[in-house]
């Protein structure tokens, strides 16, 4: 596990190691996403053949998963209450389910049902869930603004909660990410910026799109400490997470962290990925198993506890899709509905 | 249901004369005193009082804590106001000059204008977008349009657009209590500044006491019987300048409305007052193509065609960047020349 902070870094709190306990239910919270993700990859290919139509199927558009990059959202979430607020990015379940999210409500969503998050008018790439304080962007890096005022209204009312933005890499390259690192800095705001760095914008590789190193080093320009997590295990995330997360609720202001994290699968369900050159042995480098292996070595975890967290997960994941299958469809009479409160728009 | 046939929609308590700045400004001071969630944010709005005038005297009254000054990023400040409005806030975020809507659309229009939707109703963003339109004053290509056909064609936000002091201030307590996003478009012409020309109706009476001016309502500026002009904004007073001068000459007596809101489209009082005239005049400081005033003629000819007695007149900026020179900016305009051009040609005089 490497550490590296920004010259902008200031005292450290909170860097306590997890607990045994926490580390199962890391671990348990990894492989519900998983197993989420595994079942929506099968019904997502299910029904698009013989000839492959995106827009086709239970699940049509576009699909970003988030293999891989599980560690990112659970080490980060589990410093965070549902009064916390979390943006996420056009990759979002594996963010919405660490933080929380309904996943009947969350699954219903990405089936286009009428019990979705948003009645199926969102998608996945659009869940809004006032019960976490959870929301979307699928521009890039424009998830960050909003968490600005997520973070005002927190501070405005006398509480302790804060923000979570959460961008990818290739979002640090834009304005929407610097105008926000400055303001957040300049009104010492309780947001926590993190950048999940998994080496491609789609296909360009990040030596190909950024200037620096390391995102973290641009915290310093905006005066706040940075941090990049090159090891992308759930307990390193943890440790970065816990400093910034302190920082913010205690009045410290923002903080940025940066891991360097993997994307197991395509950018959406369908890239071939032919511009990969690090696809070979990809899936030793799988960090849910990593992580498996070293609870299995450190005695935490046994064949028993990894297949209750299997079958729990599988419990659950089962459960919210036969949910979403069962759902009503939306009614397409009602498709200008939600546009406004209170104002009816012409169909 | 149609047009409020006065100048204003309820009888004044007060012969008070205020500027549509100073009406703008006191309608948000009361509703900043009335809700503690209410705040206001945008660049220049402190101790300036905004470059228009539209915070005159807030900065005083409520510290800045509550009117705030931003640095120049508008994609944050305004991705901020929504954020804000999602957790339940109700901010008012200042665009200086509609102009620059390029550096910040994305929170606009993807995120402000769309969450409420895409929730399924279960967010709401209730945020108030103010902005400065319009020329007129040679300010050029980059600091002089309009754009509100822009704001209007793109779904999920309001877009209401004042033309007299009691309007701004009855819109803008509207505006602040509407539960969805709402953009307010201020044309600097209307606001009465000392430091530009403007028409003497940019000083009128205005209640003292907070009341509202429904969104989505037009009114009649100008009541009239031989064809309609309808407008919205600096060009009502335009228009209504003309109208009583072709009246009193003896060549038309043409009705003037005022829309006051883009969305929703008072679409009812369009066509009531077109159906009595049978004669069409639109009048646009926004550019001709694809907005506004081809709008109003859809809401008319969509409904039935046969009601125009003859061919519709539109006045409208030409699809051109607003010129420099100062006559080369008024040949683009909507000027008292073209309206008085248009509306003989549309009356056969």
């Amino acid at each position: 596990m490497t550490l590296t902070s920004s010259p902008g870094s200031s005292s450290v709190v909170g860097a306590a190691e997890p607990d045994d306990t926490q580390r199962v239910a890391m671990y348990r919270q990894m492989v519900l996403i998983r197993t989420f993700e595994e079942a929506l990859l099968r019904d997502y290919h299910a029904d698009k053949s013989p000839v492959w139509d995106i827009g086709a199927g239970l699940i049509p558009g576009e699909m970003h998963l988030a293999a891989g990059q599980e560690p990112v959202a659970v080490g980060i979430c589990d410093h965070l209450t549902t009064d916390d607020a979390v943006t996420a990015t056009h990759r979002p379940h594996h963010l919405a389910i660490a933080h929380g999210m309904d996943l009947r409500k969350l699954a219903a969503e990405i089936f286009g049902r009428e019990t979705g998050l948003g009645k199926g008018r969102g998608g996945h790439m659009h869940l809004f869930d006032p019960a976490t304080h959870f929301s979307c962007s699928g521009i890039i890096a424009e998830g960050y603004p909003p968490a600005l005022g997520q973070a005002f209204a927190f501070l405005r009312r006398g509480t302790d909660r804060i923000a979570v933005a959460v961008t990818g890499e290739g979002a640090a390259n834009q304005g929407a990410f610097h105008e926000t690192l400055n303001l957040a800095a300049l009104w010492k705001l309780p947001v926590v910026f993190v950048v999940e760095d998994n080496d491609w914008g789609i296909s360009v590789p990040r030596s190909a799109s950024t200037s620096v190193p390391s995102n973290a080093e641009r915290a310093a320009a905006y005066g706040m400490p940075g941090e990049r997590v090159e090891d992308n295990a759930v307990e390193a995330v943890w440790q970065a997470a816990g400093r910034a997360v302190d920082r913010a609720r205690n009045g410290g202001g923002p903080s940025l962290i940066e891991v360097h994290t993997l994307r197991l699968w395509g950018h959406f369900e369908g890239d071939a990925q032919g511009y990969r050159t690090d696809l070979e042995g990809i899936a030793d480098r799988d960090p849910i198993t990593t992580y498996e292996v070293s609870l299995r070595t450190a005695g935490v975890l046994d064949d028993a506890g990894v297949a209750a967290a299997k079958a729990d997960a599988l419990a659950a994941v089962d459960d919210a899709i036969a949910f979403a299958k069962d759902s009503p469809i939306p009614d397409p009479a009602q498709a200008t509905a939600y546009a406004f409160t209170d104002t009816e728009v012409r169909a | 249901m149609t047009a409020t046939e006065t100048s204003q929609g309820a009888a004044p308590t007060t012969t008070r004369r205020l500027t549509t700045a100073k009406a703008m400004s006191e309608g948000i001071a009361q509703e900043m005193a009335a809700n503690p969630e209410v705040f206001y944010l945008g660049e220049d709005v402190g101790a300036y009082g905004g470059i228009f005038g539209s915070t005159g005297g807030l900065l005083d009254q409520f510290g800045p804590q509550r009117v705030i000054d931003t640095p120049i990023s508008e994609t944050a400040f305004i991705g901020l106001a929504v954020g804000a409005a999602t957790e339940g806030m109700r901010p008012i975020a200042e665009l200086m000059f509609v102009d620059f809507m390029g550096v910040c659309l994305d929170q606009i229009y993807n995120h402000m204008a769309k969450i409420h939707y895409e929730s399924g109703g279960n967010v709401k963003v209730p945020m108030v977008l103010t902005t400065a339109v319009g020329g007129g004053y040679s300010d050029a290509a980059q600091h002089s349009q309009c754009l509100w056909g822009l704001f209007a064609h793109l779904p999920g936000m309001k877009v209401v657009v004042p033309s007299t002091p009691y309007d701004a201030k009855g819109l803008m307590i509207s505006a602040i209590r509407d539960d969805n996003p709402v953009v307010y478009m201020f044309h600097k012409g209307v606001m009465g500044l000392p430091w530009m020309a403007k028409n003497p109706r940019a000083t009128d009476v205005v209640p003292e006491e907070a009341y509202e001016v429904p969104i989505g309502k037009a009114r009649i500026a100008r009541p009239g019987t031989d064809c309609t002009v309808v407008t919205i904004s600096l060009s009502v007073h335009h228009a209504t300048d003309v109208a009583d001068r072709l009246a009193a000459d003896g060549v038309a007596d043409a009705e003037v409305i005022d829309l006051r809101s883009l969305v929703p489209l008072d679409r009812e009082s369009i066509w009531e007052s077109v159906a009595r005239t049978g004669r069409l005049v639109v009048v646009d400081e926004d550019y001709l193509s694809f907005g506004m005033s081809g709008e109003v003629v859809a809401t008319v000819t969509d409904r039935d065609p046969s009601v125009l007695r003859a061919p519709v007149q539109r006045v409208a900026v030409p699809d051109v960047p607003i010129p420099y020179a100062r006559g080369l900016e008024h040949a683009v305009l909507p000027n008292a020349g073209r309206i008085e051009a248009a509306i003989r040609a549309v009356v056969g005089a």
